[in-house]
């Protein structure tokens, strides 16, 4: 016997001046195998066609679909439904700007962060396109994919205490980023350079080590680990 | 009207879209990029696999080169693809994937000395050269002579799509994210940009440009089941459609990926069985073999893919609430190899299927999963038909795959696409025919068109359900346009999206003109439909089997007819695209039409590949270098830019 799931989910549109902050109620039959990706699309298809929200690659691979799941942040489209209870709320992510509904703008975000963090490889000079690669240690290389795997979803700012108080603060997917370019020999800035980015409370000194980035991570990033390597080598530049 | 002015106007945020920006601004221009979505999420970020560059670093590579490259391509191609692009494609690659780790790709590297792999169900040991140590390694993929995919893990598209959006972000590109081009504007012959909607406000603008590029990807979601993201509705084929004047390519062939996991569509990567996983039968049995026995679960997607759908035919499927399956055996490789090489995979089986891949069999089908077709242009990826258009990576047909792709070829064509077209924009850019010179009444006519359109949509009392007509085409598309197919049921098709198209213009829109996903899938939905028809009528019309387009009523390979490629144009007030037809020359071929050595030979012969073979074999016969015989055969470095022109270096290839 199926189970009638009821979704509570925020309505909003902040652009519409008679649009006033909601929640509304959604019956739907589960489906096995069902995600949340298949519960909204249904939800929109049957009940609601106006009800916004993101999905890209439905397979936990393009970060679009974070949002609060009761109350927990995380990808709506590989949460199957089967692993929540019948009473099912649906948030959008704090800590970014509301399109409307559960369509929050993560990418302004991501991108503002990006710019002023200079999250790119600094490259000293470009390379001869018909040499031979320069040649990098295979582990090296595989370290670097590790902390390359963030798919900048927001879900570690939705978790962070620090990030809900300070919205200068650059959170755990900025920091990793830093830990990322910093691991990678490509890229030549020093530590000094480093610390001009990060080095104060919107950056580095600002994380209160609550651990709820990592606890939320949907690739498992090991963030309170760059965290603490990154604070030691900036605090040491402060000295 | 709010008017955006920019040198090159690039529509989609992939790689490819992202890497003609880079080109342009590289040139001293001022390029800007729309996106459905923040770049980064673009469908590029889903290919896992790996990239193909002929770098012959790894044991298994050693040999390689670009006429190996080169011969898998248009072998792959079943002979439809345009080889002077092939050429100039295999050129590139190694100089495109050198480009992505200097700025950042972490490239799996090779691991000098011994280590063990699964090949053909036996664990082997291969041993990798000292002076190979640190480079770029490569797996084996299907249909290539030599392990030549390079990777990361398998999440190789999100590091090149992140590493390209980063150097766009570094280089101070604009991304207008969440911005929809609805038409480009244009007087016929020349194209001056596009009209342009916020999707969250509602705002319509008008972007100007000297070029327009569309770099939109495929169109697989107008079929019901897809490995494509939710984005990939093929409006950068309807936007040159919809200029009466603008051609698309070969819209009939669609690929179907041999391993979708069932029932949600999710690609699991070749690179399963690159490693040494095979497919299994309802009882266990692998069964590529004996069907295939030289290429086994390694042949090209299309013959895999059709061989699955035979063997479950003769009742060998595994029956599950979701119709029909196979099985995909990953077991063999190892927790371990899983864990490193296979990690997405992994988590698409645990989160989707709740099963261990180390433990466990997936659940696999054939599934559509990339889209050969495309805006038809020339080898600089212009279109031939409206002067200022261009078009590069899925979303174009210049034509590199033919009727079938090669794995690993796809992110390889983007960035390559990229890297030649982005410098072929800047030419054009930089001479007397790059002058923008539009009136700002044609720019606001254009807009005005697409305001009233939506503004009707949503003041219309309409009588029909979107959802349920995008549901009967999905349902069409992939009943009848799919892996096989047949002259009636395609016939049914055509009429039926025909009779779809007229009834989308009756969608009822509640909601008004803002943030409305109801508006948007309201005036997409004709789109889709008319894409969905130029690939139905393609497939109606072409009466062969070549690469992904099988007909059961005409199976043999036509070369005598149909080495040619078709070409789709919509004129204004036509209820059905215009179909007509580009022949390939094949005394101009490096590579005369042959037998790919799948299954028996069903060959229909071209009256001149036994005469160009003849002079092929010739000169092949004078034992020339490899360059020498090369450019003899089929020139082609004349038509790459002046920075690409040179050799690639390799291990075994000094540069001279």
């Amino acid at each position: 016997m199926p189970r009638t799931l009821t979704f509570h989910v925020f309505r909003h549109n902040p652009r519409d001046p008679g649009s006033e902050p909601g929640v509304r109620e959604y019956q739907v039959e589960e489906a096995s195998g069902m995600t949340l990706f298949i519960a909204l699309t249904r939800i929109r298809e049957e009940h609601d066609p106006g009800l916004s929200f993101d999905f890209v690659c439905r397979a936990g691979v393009c970060g679009s679909c974070a949002m609060l799941i009761n109350g927990r942040p995380g990808l709506a489209c590989r949460t199957l439904t089967s692993e929540l209870p019948g009473t099912i709320s649906l948030f959008p992510l704090p800590g970014f700007e509301l399109i409307a509904d559960l369509s929050v703008n993560t990418g302004k975000w991501m991108r503002a962060m990006s710019e002023r963090l200079q999250a790119w490889v600094h490259l000293s000079c470009e390379v001869n396109l018909n040499e031979i690669e320069a040649a990098m240690d295979p582990d090296l290389a595989e370290a670097v994919y590790e902390l390359d795997r963030c798919i900048e979803c927001g879900c570690c700012v939705a978790a962070c205490g620090t990030a809900l108080m300070r919205p200068d603060f650059v959170g755990a997917v900025g920091m990793n980023k830093l830990a990322r370019f910093r691991l990678d020999p490509r890229d030549d800035r020093s530590d000094a350079e480093y610390y001009q980015l990060i080095g104060d409370d919107s950056g580095i000194f600002g994380c209160m080590s609550l651990l709820g980035c990592q606890d939320v991570c949907p690739k498992e990033l090991s963030l309170q680990t760059q965290i603490a390597y990154l604070r030691r080598a900036m605090a040491r530049q402060g000295l | 009207m709010k008017i955006i002015h920019s040198d090159v106007l690039v529509i989609g945020g992939g790689l490819a879209g992202q890497r003609v920006a880079l080109a342009a601004k590289r040139r001293g221009l001022e390029p800007s990029i729309l996106s459905l979505v923040p770049a980064k999420r673009s469908h590029s970020v889903a290919a896992q696999g790996g990239m193909q560059a002929s770098l012959a670093n790894c044991f298994k590579g050693e040999g390689d080169n670009e006429d190996v490259h080169f011969e898998d391509t248009v072998r792959g191609s079943d002979w439809g693809c345009d080889q002077r692009v092939a050429r100039m494609f295999a050129h590139v690659a190694p100089k495109a994937i050198r480009e992505l780790a200097a700025w950042g790709v972490a490239w799996n590297r090779v691991r000098a000395g011994d280590h063990e792999v699964v090949i053909n169900g036996q664990r082997v040991t291969l041993t990798e050269r000292e002076a190979a140590q640190g480079l770029i390694t490569a797996r084996d993929f299907g249909g290539t002579r030599k392990w030549r995919t390079c990777y990361t893990s398998d999440g190789t598209g999100h590091a090149m799509l992140y590493t390209l959006s980063d150097r766009v972000i570094a280089e101070a590109i604009p991304v207008h994210e969440r911005q929809e081009a609805l038409a480009l504007i244009h007087d016929g012959q020349r194209c001056h940009g596009a009209v342009v909607r916020d999707l969250i406000t509602g705002e319509l603008s008008a972007h100007l440009a000297r070029a327009t590029v569309i770099a939109t990807g495929g169109y697989g979601r107008i079929y019901g089941i897809s490995t494509n993201a939710l984005i990939n509705e093929g409006m950068g084929a309807a936007l040159a459609l919809e200029t009466g004047v603008a051609r698309l390519g070969n819209m009939e062939a669609v690929q179907f990926h041999p391993t979708a996991i069932v029932p949600t569509g999710i690609l699991v990567t070749e690179g399963c069985r690159g490693d040494g996983g095979v497919l299994r039968d309802v009882d266990g049995h692998r069964f590529m073999p004996d069907y295939e026995p030289e290429k086994k679960d390694l042949a090209s997607r299309d013959v895999v893919s059709r061989r699955m759908a035979e063997h479950m035919r003769a009742g060998k499927g595994v029956s599950s609430p979701y119709g029909e399956h196979l099985w995909l055996d990953i077991t063999q490789l190892g927790a371990a190899h899983i864990e490193r090489n296979l990690r997405e995979v992994k988590d698409i089986c645990r989160y989707f299927l709740g099963i261990d891949p180390a433990k466990d069999f997936i659940p696999v089908r054939p599934t559509q999963h990339y889209s050969m077709g495309g805006v038809r242009t020339d080898f600089r990826g212009e279109s031939p038909w409206l002067s200022g258009l261009f078009s590069c990576g899925e979303a174009a047909c210049w034509d590199l795959h033919g009727f079938n792709r090669l794995g690993g070829n796809s992110v390889a064509e983007t960035v390559v696409a990229g890297m030649l077209v982005g410098e072929y924009v800047a030419d054009f850019c930089q001479s007397p025919h790059g002058e923008l010179e539009v009136s700002t009444a044609l720019a606001r006519d254009f807009v005005q068109r697409e305001q009233r359109g939506l503004e009707a949509l949503i003041t219309h009392p309409g009588r029909e359900n979107a959802v349920a007509l995008r549901r009967r085409m999905e349902q069409i598309m992939t009943d009848k346009v799919g892996l096989f197919r047949n002259g009636p049921d395609l016939e049914s098709a055509v009429a039926e999206l025909a009779d779809l198209l007229a009834r989308s213009r009756e969608i009822a829109v509640s909601g008004g003109l803002d943030a409305n996903p109801e508006l948007v899938l309201a005036y997409r939905l004709p789109r889709m439909l008319k894409v969905a028809l130029t690939v139905a009528m393609g497939a109606l019309n072409r009466t062969e089997s070549r690469g992904a387009h099988f007909r059961e009523d005409h199976p043999a390979r036509n070369d005598r007819d149909w080495l040619n490629r078709t070409l789709a144009c919509w004129r204004e007030g036509d209820a059905l695209p215009t179909l007509e037809y580009e022949e390939l020359d094949v005394m101009s071929m490096e590579l005369p039409p042959g037998f790919r050595g799948y299954g028996a030979k069903n060959i229909i012969d071209h009256p001149e590949a036994a005469p160009r073979q003849a002079e092929v074999d010739e000169m092949h016969a004078a034992k020339q270098d490899r360059y020498a015989a090369q450019s003899y055969l089929m020139s082609f470095k004349q038509f790459l830019p002046l920075k690409y022109r040179g050799r690639n270096e390799r291990l075994d290839e000094p540069l001279p």
